[in-house]
């Protein structure tokens, strides 16, 4: 057996690492609920596991998503994921075939090149490939030391790769991080050193870089190397020591929460285990706060996901942070990692919940009369009288018996109560609903409001099909039961949050515009489309601070110069108007307007083509 | 004793010094957006909770302004935060995030 005491430093914060990933795997494993582990246990045994390994390959080892987003970050990351992966792959065959030991202490093939000087078996062929392993591992080493270079240029120039902001690091980021850069610069001056001294061993770079340093500091004999290697192994160790405590965590946590999320655990009322699991994930990049309107239109640079999610782990949840946040799903929806920041950001808040805040009993719940289908306007929608009127017109045209569930003494759906934490008022909200629609006996509820269709979709759990009028009125034109014939030039369509990235409602309202409307597409839009600004999500932001969202929000959909912008959503209607040069339209009052006859005209105005 | 017809009425006057400002100036801090509030009465037109109650957040704004802290407690427990009144608002005050300023203080002064 080989040793040298230059290994304990590396073994000690190996050993450390394995450890503590071990407990904090069990712990979050053991914290499960009972269905969960269940879950877990039938998902180690499933096709979804074999899944699951084929998402790490492609999201943890070759950052497929990274790569989708930003090539040059993708290959960065790719090189230290992947590469590093590939050289404890390569050396560990290396040192196994050569050794012919089926164990080995973790620390030999790490620094076998130190350990092993044999001239006649080191370049043993493989696959015809003479010195197969120095090869390719030399090879590997200098494309992580090319995606080393790019990450200190990415630190010191971020606007270089498209990157506005990145996150404020803590100290032990920093310390395993500077650890971490320094890791393969000193493994290839480790090596070149070695086998300059020697004279051979080294790879097709490290050879020949070793016989010119070797050439350089003739005097240095072994001894420069064997510091080197001292160096190697004590930045491998306090980085494996600062993992835990710092970003890094989200490399083991990353693969848990693969398995966890393909194995069907999702986020429950309270911080569960997954949550925990989702938390630990979070790399730090901070690709969430170049998306976040905030941060774009008022600078506010505290409280993107990365320093809430944080804030979390630390331990020092901070009511300002947490609610501060439009909760618009821009930041869910780029994350590389997946982590739902929404649920989180939700849970959260319901730590900071009035106890004494609001109880309804004084709402009368009447029974009205029966019908096959309800409509349901919503509060917003109830500002917005137009679009009511238009849905009122096109049921009327389509000829369909409906129930107007809200027309007077509107009932609040419970979202905007429990968006702010008070899940128990909401929920008591949410059973006087539920009451007055299944008294109703309608098979079909139709809302109006993105916000109320979210809620009744994800909360009620309503027994009936629940559409938003935009899913209805395309079913209703399939069916032939509204003519169009009017038709509206360069519209642009602005997704509303809770409809689009909230509820993956996106192809239907385009769908039921293009019947009446040339829509013209925009860089933001679908899953990428900006907050209008009036968002129910966030109160401690005033006026000034929603009209710059409003203005940059406008700006992306006014590139195209449309002559009306069209949305989904009354709330974004209504917020959208105030500031807009151009006309704000709510699909249904378009689609309304498009009927021929009808005397109600929501878009009168407009250029019209017959 | 000649009965004149008329009595003396109770003193009505308000007392100054009696006021409890502290509360007001703790919910300013918070949301400042409400002394711009302009009185024009929209919020409580829209209000749905106001639908079915007497919830009146003008009523809530002049009893905040008197420090009358025990009515303003009762009378806030009504709203249920949808923001009607907020969207409708044309000074622009933060209406949700006052009255969960009302509720945080309520709680912090512990009246």
């Amino acid at each position: 057996m080989t040793f040298n005491i230059f290994v304990l430093p590396f073994s000690l914060g190996f050993i450390f690492l394995l450890l503590t990933i071990f407990f904090r795997y069990r712990k979050w494993i053991k914290a499960l609920e009972k269905e969960d582990r269940i879950r877990f246990s039938r998902g180690l045994h499933s096709r979804k596991f074999f899944l699951s390994l084929k998402e790490i390959l492609f999201e943890s080892l070759l950052h497929r998503k990274m790569f989708r987003k930003n090539p040059l970050l993708g290959y960065m990351h790719m090189t230290f994921a992947f590469g590093w992966f590939l050289l404890i792959i390569l050396g560990n065959l290396e040192s196994r075939i050569y050794s012919g030991w089926w164990i080995n202490p973790p620390y030999y093939p790490i620094f076998m090149k130190f350990f092993i000087h044999d001239k006649h078996v080191l370049p043993f062929e493989i696959f015809t490939v003479p010195g197969f392993f120095r090869f390719s591992m030399d090879l590997v080493l200098v494309v992580i030391l090319s995606g080393l270079v790019l990450a200190i240029i990415k630190r010191r120039r971020s606007r270089w790769f498209g990157i506005q902001r990145t996150t404020r690091l803590q100290l032990t980021d920093k310390v395993a991080m500077t650890c971490l850069w320094l890791i393969f610069p000193l493994r290839f001056l480790a090596e070149s050193f070695t086998s300059g001294a020697y004279g051979y061993g080294g790879g097709f770079v490290t050879q020949h870089f070793g016989n010119l340093l070797a050439i350089l500091y003739p005097f240095s004999d072994k001894s420069i190397a064997y510091g080197f290697w001292w160096f190697y192994s004590l930045s491998l160790g306090i980085f494996f020591v600062t993992l835990p405590y710092s970003r890094y965590m989200h490399i083991p946590t990353e693969l848990l929460l693969i398995l966890f999320r393909n194995f069907g655990i999702k986020h429950v009322k309270s911080f569960s285990a997954y949550a925990d699991v989702e938390v630990f994930s979070c790399s730090r990049c901070g690709v969430c706060i170049d998306v976040c309107q905030l941060a774009t239109a008022n600078s506010i640079l505290n409280i993107q996901s990365v320093y809430f999610i944080q804030s979390i782990r630390d331990r020092d949840v901070r009511a300002d942070i947490t609610m501060k946040c439009l909760l618009c799903g821009r930041c869910t929806d780029t994350c590389p990692v997946g982590i739902n920041t929404d649920s989180l950001r939700l849970i959260e808040r319901r730590n900071f919940a009035i106890n004494q805040l609001p109880v309804q009993d004084y709402i009368p719940v009447s029974i009205r009369e029966k019908a096959e289908i309800i409509y349901f306007a919503g509060c917003m929608t109830h500002l917005t009288p137009g679009i009511i009127k238009s849905m009122i017109t096109i049921f009327k045209t389509a000829d369909v018996d409906f129930l107007f569930l809200d027309e007077e003494k509107t009932i609040c759906c419970g979202r905007p109560l429990m968006i702010t934490g008070q899940e128990d008022q909401a929920a008591k909200m949410i059973g006087m609903n539920n009451h007055l629609i299944k008294t109703s006996g309608a098979k079909l509820l139709v809302t109006s409001c993105p916000i109320c269709y979210r809620i009744f979709r994800e909360e009620y759990k309503l027994d009936i099909e629940v559409l938003h009028h935009s899913q209805y009125i395309l079913q209703l034109i399939r069916k032939g039961k509204i003519p169009l014939q009017a038709y509206f030039r360069n519209v642009v369509y602005h997704d509303p949050c809770e409809l689009g990235r909230g509820s993956g409602v996106y192809m239907e309202p385009r769908e039921v515009l293009e019947k009446v409307a040339d829509v013209r597409s925009i860089i933001n839009e679908k899953n990428r489309s900006l907050c209008c600004g009036g968002s129910l999500g966030i109160l401690n932001i005033d006026r000034h601070q929603r009209d710059a969202i409003i203005h940059e929000t406008l700006k992306t959909l006014m590139s195209g110069n449309p002559e009306m912008i069209a949305t989904a959503c009354p709330l974004c209607k209504k917020t959208l108007s105030k500031h807009s040069s151009v006309m704000v339209r709510d699909i249904a009052e378009i689609v309304c307007q498009a009927i021929p006859g009808t005397k109600y005209n929501p878009v009168a105005q407009l250029t019209k083509v017959i | 004793m000649k009965q004149f017809g008329y009595s003396i009425n109770p003193d009505r006057q308000i007392d100054y010094d009696l006021t409890d400002k502290s509360l007001l100036s703790f919910i300013v801090s918070f949301e400042p957006s409400l002394l711009s509030c302009i009185s024009c009465g929209t919020c409580t037109a829209t209000c749905t909770a106001g639908h079915f109650t007497d919830f009146n957040i003008r009523r809530v704004h002049t009893l905040l302004r008197r420090g009358e802290i025990t009515t303003l407690k009762k009378e806030i427990q009504k709203c249920m935060l949808c923001g009607k009144c907020q969207l409708a608002c044309p000074a622009g005050v933060n209406l949700r995030n006052l009255i969960r300023s009302i509720h945080v203080a309520v709680e912090k002064f512990n009246v």
